[in-house]
């Protein structure tokens, strides 16, 4: 434990310490299924095992190589890079819907500075990412100030930012809606490896050559190596969850989201840790950008569409609760994996695509039911 | 709670039975395109794929992203790939986003065709030919026909600038047409190209007037020549249809619309890919879905297929 001040308010993440528990007899003794049952995680992963049967009954085989695998994964990286950081985000008790938007205008800073502005590889990400800080401390810095909700604020910017994208873009291309060439301009590099194509290359290739994975009719493996974005995805959970769990600054997220004025009593900083996690989301937003230009090569005006609303999804299917204080960052990632495996693994069944937004919800409204059920049966009916 | 739960694997259930695959060892075909499903013109491709997989008997899927969204097109590409099918039909709005999959498709010996969009490139990423509408040509066949029908100085109504695609229309049609050709840009506001098209008619040596998208440019186009009191001595034709333009044609007052056939950008892909397949047989180029030119004599008929989803 590394605070005690904040840990009142922040039961939901309390670590028990088996040692502690065992000392004070004013403690029920719960056993370990019943507290791995309470973790807001567990709904998630129970979810996930109903889609995986799903898919198992109806898709292609196909889905179930490791190719199919990462055709899943793409875009399950890609949202939950958002969900995770949107999931802090609402643990700490606020909304952030202007992160779709911020994708495309984020691409657009990133895209404008290398094309436009000559700058070499690194620079314009570190000048994307400042300015996507920036743009997150003025989102927190008005919901705080004003006191307004976050859901109004950030809904603000959501057009604002869809807008503006679309103004500049017209505005550095001369009238069209697509800045092409950033892929070329950008230049080969260890910083262009970090932020694209793929990693492991040489092990993936290591594997086909030993015949351990699946090759094409022409003998090129199936899975050259994992996309980037994957491997930014685990690392944030890790981290994430880590930092909710372990932290003093998790500590405060929960205290935050839970009870703002008790918090505020104990001494957290509460409008500290509100802006940033504005600002990780902004941030989130815009690693997301970078990755999707990078690869893409080109970023157009509608980049990110509605990624706001699948990231709250997917932050929900993991266990958050909309009111806050409640959460968390592993339950995101499944939930996030959980949406891209609805998404994608509809291609692999043979589904009319024209039923592919009814089964989308469909799926996804099951996921949460499931989810809720076990987690009410796992926590008593609370 | 028991009773939720059964009810949910029920559910599941059912959903498993509905889904399950009919055919297993037919040939197998997939689309990718980049319009949304509710799209009108879309909506006519996909006609087009599901009768040519109904004729040629393969079972196609045809998939299209719920957005405008390149990133996630490529991703339905990757899936698609991954299902190792016996051909791949794409249409490419962006190359530098969707190159790199199509070209993993190609790599991994799986014939493409392009349709729609993308004829530039098509050869150059590895497909085996594109289905599409040439705008260059099209405008060029509209620019004669007009000219043949007596137009002598023509305007370009052109209501997206910076549009490669637009800017090729009007180069064709001036091309084709001959006669003194400008170019008008306007926006896509309705009531600012009515007014700019009655201001373009002030000249009295305009007879001619070609708009580049039925709704957003024939009609408003149409609507300001009427309110210029010219209708019946200035040619109007547009590119694409739309009911209302189809109306107007068989009244009478517009020339034609160019109808790129979007139904035969869904069909012949599919149908090629059917013959690859089954025979290795494939046409040795680019196939041009259009234009053709729907005039009054053709458009009763085009209302009665439009209104089935074939035009």
């Amino acid at each position: 434990m590394t605070t005690s001040t904040a840990d009142l308010a922040a039961g939901a993440s309390r670590p028990i310490d088996p040692a502690a528990e065992a000392r004070d007899e004013r403690l029920r003794r719960v056993s370990l299924i019943a507290r791995l049952m309470r973790r807001p995680e567990l709904g998630a992963v129970a979810g996930l095992v109903l889609v995986t049967v799903f898919f198992g009954l109806t898709a292609n085989p196909a889905m179930f190589t490791l190719a199919g695998l990462m055709t899943v994964l793409s875009p399950a990286a890609q949202l939950g890079i958002l969900a995770i950081a949107a999931a802090l985000l609402m643990i700490g008790g606020e909304f952030d819907l202007s992160i779709g938007s911020m994708i495309a205008f984020s691409g657009l800073v990133f895209g404008a500075l290398i094309v436009v502005g000559d700058l070499p590889l690194l620079a314009a990400i570190v000048a994307t990412f400042v300015f996507a800080g920036l743009m997150g401390a003025v989102n927190g810095q008005i919901v705080i100030r004003t006191r307004l909700p976050s859901f109004i604020v950030t809904l603000a910017f959501l057009f604002i930012l869809r807008g503006l994208s679309l103004v500049g873009l017209k505005w550095t291309t001369g009238g069209s809606t697509q800045l092409r060439g950033i892929g070329d301009k950008a230049g080969q590099g260890v910083v262009r490896e970090l932020f694209s194509g793929q990693a492991l290359e040489g092990l993936f290739a290591w594997l086909a050559q030993a015949n351990l994975i699946a090759k094409f009719p022409n003998g090129t493996p199936t899975v050259t190596g994992v996309p980037v974005g994957v491997l930014w995805f685990l690392a944030i959970a890790a981290l994430a969850t880590y930092v909710l769990l372990r932290t003093r600054f998790g500590n405060w997220i929960f205290a935050a989201g839970g009870d703002p004025n008790a918090a505020r009593n104990s001494g957290v900083p509460v409008n500290m840790v509100k802006t940033t996690l504005f600002v990780l989301t902004a941030c989130a937003a815009t690693l997301v950008a970078i990755l999707t230009v990078l690869d893409a090569g080109s970023t157009d005006a509608r980049r990110g569409f509605q990624k706001e609303f699948e990231a709250i999804i997917a932050a929900v299917i993991g266990g958050c609760l909309l009111t806050g204080g409640y959460g968390s960052a592993i339950g995101a990632f499944f939930g996030a994996i959980i949406f891209g495996m609805v998404s994608i693994g509809l291609t692999y069944t043979s589904f009319d695509s024209d039923w592919f937004q009814v089964f989308l919800g469909g799926m996804l409204l099951l996921a949460v039911l499931f989810n809720n059920f076990i987690r009410r049966k796992a926590t008593g009916e609370r | 709670m028991k009773r939720f739960l059964a009810g949910m694997i029920a559910a599941a259930a059912i959903a498993v039975a509905g889904a399950t695959p009919s055919v297993a060892q037919q040939t197998r075909i997939i689309v990718v395109s980049h319009g949304q499903a509710a799209d009108p013109f879309w909506s006519v491709v996909k006609n087009g794929v599901a009768k040519a997989a109904a004729d040629l008997k393969v079972s196609v899927d045809y998939r299209a992203p719920e957005t405008f969204d390149m990133v996630a097109m490529s991703q339905l590409i990757d899936a698609a790939v991954n299902q190792k099918p016996a051909g791949l039909v794409v249409s490419i709005p962006d190359a530098s986003a969707l190159g790199p999959s199509i070209q993993k498709a190609v790599a991994a010996g799986i014939p493409v065709i392009s349709m729609n969009s993308g004829s530039d490139v098509s050869k150059k990423l590895g497909a085996l030919l594109h289905v599409g509408q040439d705008e260059f040509d099209a405008g060029k066949a509209a620019g004669e026909k007009l000219a043949s029908m007596g137009g002598k100085v023509g305007v370009c109504v052109n209501h997206e600038v910076g549009n490669v695609a637009l800017d090729l229309r009007c180069k064709g049609f001036a091309e084709g047409f001959k006669g003194k050709v400008t170019t008008l840009p306007v926006s896509n506001d309705p009531s600012e190209i009515r007014s700019k098209v009655k201001a373009a008619l002030s000249d009295a040596s305009v007879d001619t007037v070609m708009a580049l998208s039925a709704s957003l440019g024939g009609e408003p186009t149409l609507a300001g020549v009427k309110e210029a009191g010219k209708i019946a001595s200035v040619r109007v034709a547009t590119f694409d249809l739309s009911a209302n333009f189809l109306k107007a044609i068989v009244a009478g007052e517009a020339a034609f619309g160019i109808d790129q056939q979007q139904f035969l950008q869904g069909y012949l892909p599919v149908a090629f890919l059917a013959l690859n397949a089954e025979y290795g047989l494939v046409p040795g180029g680019n196939v041009p879905s259009g234009p053709n030119l729907v005039t009054k004599e053709k458009a009763a008929q085009v209302v009665d297929l439009s209104a089935k989803g074939i035009r």
